[in-house]
C-alpha cells in the first residue's frame, strides 16, 4: 500500500487507451465499473480532442457481481463491434475487473469475430500507464504483423526508384508534443532523403501496422512506448532500429548520423545545413548569465535524459538534480546522473521529489505538471518538459521538442522563465529600492511570486504542515521559522546574528536560499556558533557565486 | 412569474413514463465528491483506499490537478495487499499513521472505500473503529464508500454525510431548529443565514459544516431542509435520529429559492406577510438580473445528459424561468422522494434514468439541441459536431443556489450561446 497524493502515471489500462486513441480503426472494450470513464476526459480536455476515445466500458455494478458480469463483456463486445466496425479489437480489464476474473479477453476471443481480437492482460496492481501503452502497442503490432519472419524489402536504390523508408514508433495520444515531433522528424528525415512509411501508434490503422516490415528500419522516438515493439521487430523480422532520440542539437546531429549508418545515406550536408538557432543564441553574449544556472530535472526517462544533456552541453547550466518516475528507464537515467556526479532520483513519489527539489535549491526546475506545482510552491521558475501535463502544455502553435526547431523551442521555453541578465544585476545592486521588494519577479513575466521569504524556499517552512494554505501557510511558516531559530542553540547548527540575517536579506530571493545553505554549511564545518556579516562573506569567498 | 405563487404546470412530470437505460455510463463515481468535500470541511482529510485508477480519477476530475495542496490522498493497493487481508489491514494502519504524522492539523479522517476495496471485502468500517481507538481524542476516523459499483458521482457526498450523522451531537432541547443539508458555497450559506435571520428562523445549522470537528446537533426538533437533491441516505439517517424532513423544491432560481425558503418558513410558523416582505427585495433583484439572460435562452432547445442528480431542478429552472424547451432530461437515478416537489413543476419532457451513452448520443445528435448539458468526456466531441455544450461539472462547483445566484446560474447556460454568437472563425 502506497500513500499517494498525485500520481505521475495512471493505471496500465489508461496506457492501452492512449494507444487505442492514437490510432484509427481500433476499438477497445474495457471491462470496468462506472467511474472509469473519467479517463475519456484526459483526451477530450487536455488534448482538446474532438472525438471520444474509441473505448466501450462494460459499466458493471455491485448488483452484477456474483451474477453475470461475464455476459456484460460479451454484449459490450458485440455492440461495440457492430457499431464501430473496427479493423481490430482490443479487450481488457481495469483494476476492479481484474479482481473478479471474468477473463474478458478470452471471452472475446471465443466470439469468432471476423477481425483480430487482441486480449490485453495488464496487471493493474503492479504496473503503470507507460508499461500498459508499451504492452498494448506490442501485442497489437504482433497480432497485425504476425510471428512468421517476413522477407526484408529489396534495398532502396536510385535505380529501384525508391528512397529508404522508416517507421516512426512511439508517438501517442497524451505524449508530450508528439503531434509536432512527428512533423519535425518527418522533415528531418526528408532532409537526408529518407521517407516515412508508417507513424505508429499516432494516426496509424491496424492495416498500416501490418505493413510495418515494408520499411527499411524503425526510428524509436519514444522508448517508453516503442522499445518492446522495436526490439521484437528487430529480433523476429530483422528490422534495425535507430535509437538516438533527436531532442537537442547534439542529439539531433547524432540521430542523423545514426540514420546515415542504418539507411546508408549521406547526412553531413543535412547536418551542416541545420536550421537551429540554439547554438548561436547560446553563444551570444546575452546568454552569459545562463552560465552555471542550477537546474533540477525530473521527468519521464526520454525527456529527462535529453534535458540533462541539453542543460549541460547546450545551455551551460549546472544540473543539480536528475531523476525519473519511469522505472523502465532507471538504468539509463542512473548512468546519466553518475556522469554528472549526481545520484539519480528514481521514484514515483511526488513528496520525495518535492523534498529533493527543496534540498537542491535550484534556480530552474524542468519537470512535469507535478514539478510545476512544486516549483510554484517554492517560488522557482519552471518549464514543463514531459508528461503528465496540463492543457496549457498542448499549445496551438507548432511547438516540437525534437529536431532543429525543437531545439529552438526548448531554448525559448527554458530561458523565458528566468530573470534577464541585466535585470538580475540591478536587483543585486540596489536591493533597497522599494520596488525591488522580495518577490519581485522577472519583469517580462506577469505573475510575480508572493512572499518568497515565507515560502518553502526557507528551510524552516519545509517542515510546515501541509494542511494550511494561503495566509495560514504564511502564518505557520513564520511561526515555524521563529521556533526553529529559538531551538537552534540546542543543536550543533550555527545561529544567525541579526546583522547576518539582515545582510542575507540583501541577496535577492532567487539565490538567497543557496547563500543561506552555503553559509550554514560553511559555519558548521568550521564550528562557528554565530553567523555574522563576516561569516556570510567568508562563505561567499569560499564557495564563489 | 409571481415569485410567491407556485403554479404547477398543466402536465408535469410527476407521472411521466421514465426511459430506463442500462449500458455504458459516462458518469463519475462517488469518489469525485471528495473534490469539493475536502475544500468544504477544512479540517477533514479523505484517504481513498483503492487502486492507481482511483488516484488518477480524483486528480483528473479535479480540473486536472489544480490544487497543489490537496487534503485527500490515495492508499494505493499493490499486489501484496491483495494477497492477504491481514497484511492489508496492517498496511492501512501504517499508511494512516504516516499520514496523520504528517498532518497534525487533521481532526477528521475519512477512509473512503473504492471498487477494489469493496471487491476484496476490505472492511473499512472496522478499520475506522480500530484506528479510532488508537487516535481517540485526537482524530475522528470514519469510513464510507465512494465506489463506482455502488455510487454515482454526487452519491459520494450522500455517503460521506451519512457517515457523519451518527457523530452529530444530540440536540439539547426538542425545540425547533433548522438544519440545511448538502454542500453549499460559503457565500451562499452566508446569504441564506441572513435570510433566515430576517425571517426569524433559528437556530440554523449547515451540514456539512466548515469544520468537521464542529458538527451540528440533531434531535426531534430538527427540521431538515435539503439544499441538494442527492442526499437520500443522509436524510433517512437524520430522520432516524428524530429529525423531520421538509419537502421542497431545491433553491435554484427565484421560484425554487422562494419555495425552498417557504418550506422552512411554514415549518417555523412565519407569518405570510413577514415572509413576503423578507424575500421581496432579493427576489425582485434576482428577477431583474435574470431577465438579462432570458433573451439568450428563451425558446432554446436543451438536452441534459445524466451527471450530478441536479438535472431535474436545473431543467425546471431553465424551463420555467428562462423559457427553454426541454428535449430530454437525463438523471443517473430517479429518486422520487427527493424530487417529489420538483417533478410536478417540470414541464412534460422525456425523462431518462441511467444511461446507455451511445444510444443517448444518437438521440441527442438526431435532435440537434441548441445546448447540451453533459460531462467533460462528451463536451468537446459534441462541440466538434457543431453542438453547443455546457459542462455539467461546473454546475456542481459553482455557487448557483439562492436569489443572488439565480442570474449567475442562467449566465452559465447563456455563455455558450453568447460565445457561439460572437465567434466568426
Amino acid at each position: 500500500m502506497q500513500l499517494t497524493l498525485w500520481t505521475y502515471e495512471g493505471p496500465p489500462h489508461v496506457g492501452a487507451m492512449r494507444v487505442a486513441t492514437s490510432m484509427r480503426g481500433v476499438h477497445y472494450v474495457l471491462h470496468a465499473p462506472q467511474g472509469d470513464t473519467y479517463a475519456d476526459l484526459l483526451f477530450t480536455m487536455i488534448e482538446r480532442r474532438g472525438e471520444r476515445p474509441p473505448v466501450t466500458y462494460t459499466t458493471f455494478q455491485a448488483r452484477d457481481l456474483g451474477g453475470d458480469t461475464a455476459n456484460l463483456v460479451v454484449s459490450a463486445v458485440r455492440e461495440a463491434y457492430t457499431r464501430f466496425q473496427p479493423q481490430a479489437l482490443l479487450v481488457g480489464e481495469s483494476c476492479t475487473a481484474e479482481l473478479i476474473q471474468d477473463q474478458a479477453g478470452a471471452l472475446a476471443m471465443g466470439m469468432q469475430l471476423p477481425v483480430p481480437v487482441v486480449p490485453l492482460d495488464l496487471p493493474s496492481y503492479s504496473k503503470k500507464e507507460n508499461w500498459g501503452a508499451s504492452e498494448t502497442f506490442y501485442h497489437l503490432t504482433r497480432a497485425m504483423v504476425g510471428t512468421e519472419r517476413r522477407a526484408r524489402p529489396v534495398a532502396p536504390s536510385a535505380e529501384g526508384g525508391r528512397r529508404p523508408r522508416a517507421n516512426l514508433l512511439g508517438p501517442s495520444a497524451l505524449g508530450f508534443r508528439c503531434r509536432d515531433d512527428v512533423r519535425e522528424v518527418t522533415a528531418l528525415l526528408a532532409s537526408v532523403g529518407v521517407d516515412v512509411h508508417v507513424v505508429a501508434p499516432l494516426g496509424a490503422t491496424p492495416a498500416a501496422l501490418a505493413t510495418l516490415t515494408d520499411a527499411d528500419f524503425n526510428v524509436l522516438l519514444y522508448p517508453e512506448i516503442a522499445q518492446t515493439t522495436a526490439s521484437w521487430l528487430q529480433r523476429v523480422h530483422g528490422m534495425p532500429s535507430v535509437t538516438t532520440v533527436p531532442i537537442g542539437v547534439g542529439a539531433t546531429r547524432e540521430f542523423l548520423r545514426e540514420v546515415g549508418r542504418v539507411a546508408g545515406v549521406a547526412v553531413e550536408q543535412g547536418i551542416e545545413g541545420a536550421e537551429s538557432r540554439l547554438p548561436w543564441y547560446s553563444r551570444s553574449v546575452d546568454s552569459t548569465y545562463l552560465t552555471g544556472k542550477r537546474v533540477f530535472i525530473f521527468a519521464d526517462g526520454t525527456h529527462a535524459l535529453a534535458a540533462a544533456r541539453i542543460a549541460r552541453e547546450e545551455l551551460g547550466f549546472t544540473v543539480v538534480g536528475l531523476g525519473t518516475y519511469a522505472r523502465e528507464m532507471a538504468r539509463e537515467v542512473r548512468e546519466a546522473a553518475t556522469a554528472l556526479g549526481l545520484e539519480a532520483l528514481i521514484t514515483d513519489d511526488y513528496l520525495t521529489v518535492e523534498e529533493a527539489i527543496t534540498a537542491a535549491a535550484p534556480e530552474l526546475v524542468l519537470g512535469t505538471q507535478m514539478e510545476r506545482h512544486i516549483a510554484k510552491r517554492l517560488h522557482l521558475p519552471c518549464a514543463v518538459i514531459s508528461g503528465p501535463f496540463h492543457v496549457q502544455d498542448v499549445p496551438a502553435r507548432h511547438s516540437p521538442q525534437m529536431g532543429w526547431e525543437g531545439a529552438n523551442v526548448i531554448f525559448d521555453a527554458w530561458v523565458h522563465p528566468l530573470m534577464m541578465g541585466l535585470e538580475e544585476h540591478l536587483l543585486m545592486m540596489f536591493r533597497e529600492d522599494f520596488e525591488f521588494a522580495d518577490g519581485a519577479g522577472a519583469s517580462h513575466l506577469h505573475a510575480a511570486p508572493k512572499s518568497p521569504e515565507v515560502s518553502a524556499a526557507d528551510p524552516a517552512s519545509a517542515a510546515t504542515p501541509r494542511g494550511a494554505e494561503g495566509a495560514a501557510t504564511a502564518a505557520l511558516a513564520v511561526a515555524a521559522s521563529a521556533a526553529a531559530s529559538a531551538a537552534a542553540p540546542v543543536g550543533t547548527d550555527a545561529l544567525w546574528s541579526s546583522d547576518g540575517e539582515r545582510e542575507l536579506k540583501k541577496i535577492p530571493f532567487f539565490v538567497r536560499k543557496k547563500a543561506r545553505l552555503n553559509t550554514e554549511r560553511f559555519a558548521k564545518e568550521r564550528g562557528i556558533a554565530t553567523i555574522t556579516v563576516d561569516t556570510l562573506y567568508e562563505a561567499k569567498a569560499h564557495y564563489g557565486k | 412569474m409571481t415569485g410567491t405563487a407556485l403554479p404547477v404546470v398543466e402536465i408535469g412530470c410527476a407521472d411521466v413514463p421514465v426511459l430506463k437505460e442500462r449500458g455504458q455510463r459516462e458518469v463519475f463515481c462517488g469518489l469525485t465528491g471528495i473534490v469539493w468535500l475536502h475544500r468544504k470541511m477544512q479540517d477533514a482529510f479523505f484517504l481513498v483506499v483503492g487502486s492507481r485508477t482511483c488516484a488518477h480519477l480524483i486528480q483528473s476530475a479535479a480540473g486536472v490537478m489544480i490544487f497543489a495542496e490537496p487534503r485527500f490522498a490515495t492508499a494505493i493497493l499493490g499486489d501484496r495487499d491483495l494477497a492477504g487481508l491481514a497484511d492489508c489491514n496492517e498496511e492501512l494502519d501504517r499508511v494512516v499513521r504516516q499520514l496523520l504524522g504528517r498532518r497534525p492539523d487533521i481532526s477528521t479522517l475519512f477512509l473512503v472505500g473504492s471498487c477494489p476495496s469493496e471487491v476484496i471485502k476490505l472492511d473499512l468500517s472496522r478499520a475506522a473503529q480500530r484506528l479510532s481507538t488508537e487516535y481517540r481524542g485526537r482524530v475522528r476516523i470514519l469510513s464510507y464508500s465512494g465506489s463506482g459499483i455502488e455510487t454515482t458521482f454526487t452519491q459520494g457526498e450522500d455517503a460521506c454525510l451519512r457517515a457523519l450523522v451518527p457523530e452529530m451531537p444530540a440536540a439539547s432541547t426538542a425545540s425547533p431548529a433548522l438544519l440545511v443539508a448538502g454542500t453549499l458555497a460559503d457565500v451562499v450559506e452566508d446569504q441564506f443565514s441572513r435570510l433566515f435571520q430576517e425571517l426569524g428562523i433559528g437556530p440554523v445549522q449547515f451540514f456539512p459544516p466548515r469544520r468537521a470537528a464542529q458538527l451540528p446537533s440533531v434531535g426531534p426538533g430538527t427540521q431538515v431542509l435539503l439544499a441538494q437533491p442527492f442526499l437520500n441516505e443522509t436524510a433517512r439517517a437524520l430522520q432516524a435520529r428524530g429529525a423531520t424532513l421538509l419537502e421542497a423544491p431545491y433553491p435554484l432560481g427565484v421560484e425554487g429559492t422562494t419555495a425552498w425558503l417557504r418550506a422552512a418558513a411554514t415549518a417555523f410558523h412565519v407569518a405570510p406577510e413577514r415572509f413576503a416582505s423578507a424575500i421581496a427585495g432579493p427576489a425582485q433583484r434576482a428577477r431583474s438580473a435574470l431577465a438579462r439572460y432570458r433573451g439568450d435562452l428563451e425558446g432554446k432547445r436543451v438536452f441534459f445528459f445524466p451527471d450530478s442528480q441536479l438535472e431535474i431542478p436545473l431543467a425546471r429552472f431553465l424551463a420555467r424561468e428562462c423559457g427553454v424547451s426541454l428535449l430530454e432530461v437525463g438523471t443517473p437515478y430517479l429518486d422520487r422522494t427527493l424530487v417529489a416537489a420538483e417533478l410536478p413543476l417540470l414541464p412534460r419532457t422525456t425523462l431518462s434514468e441511467g444511461q446507455d451513452v451511445e444510444k443517448q448520443l444518437d438521440r441527442c445528435v438526431a435532435q440537434r439541441p441548441d445546448l447540451t448539458v453533459c460531462g467533460l468526456g462528451l463536451a468537446n466531441p459534441l462541440e466538434a459536431r457543431g453542438l453547443r455544450t455546457k459542462w455539467s461539472i461546473e454546475l456542481v462547483f459553482s455557487p448557483i443556489q439562492g436569489f443572488d445566484q439565480a442570474a449567475d446560474l442562467a449566465e452559465l447556460f447563456a455563455r455558450p450561446m453568447q460565445r457561439a454568437a460572437r465567434l466568426r472563425v
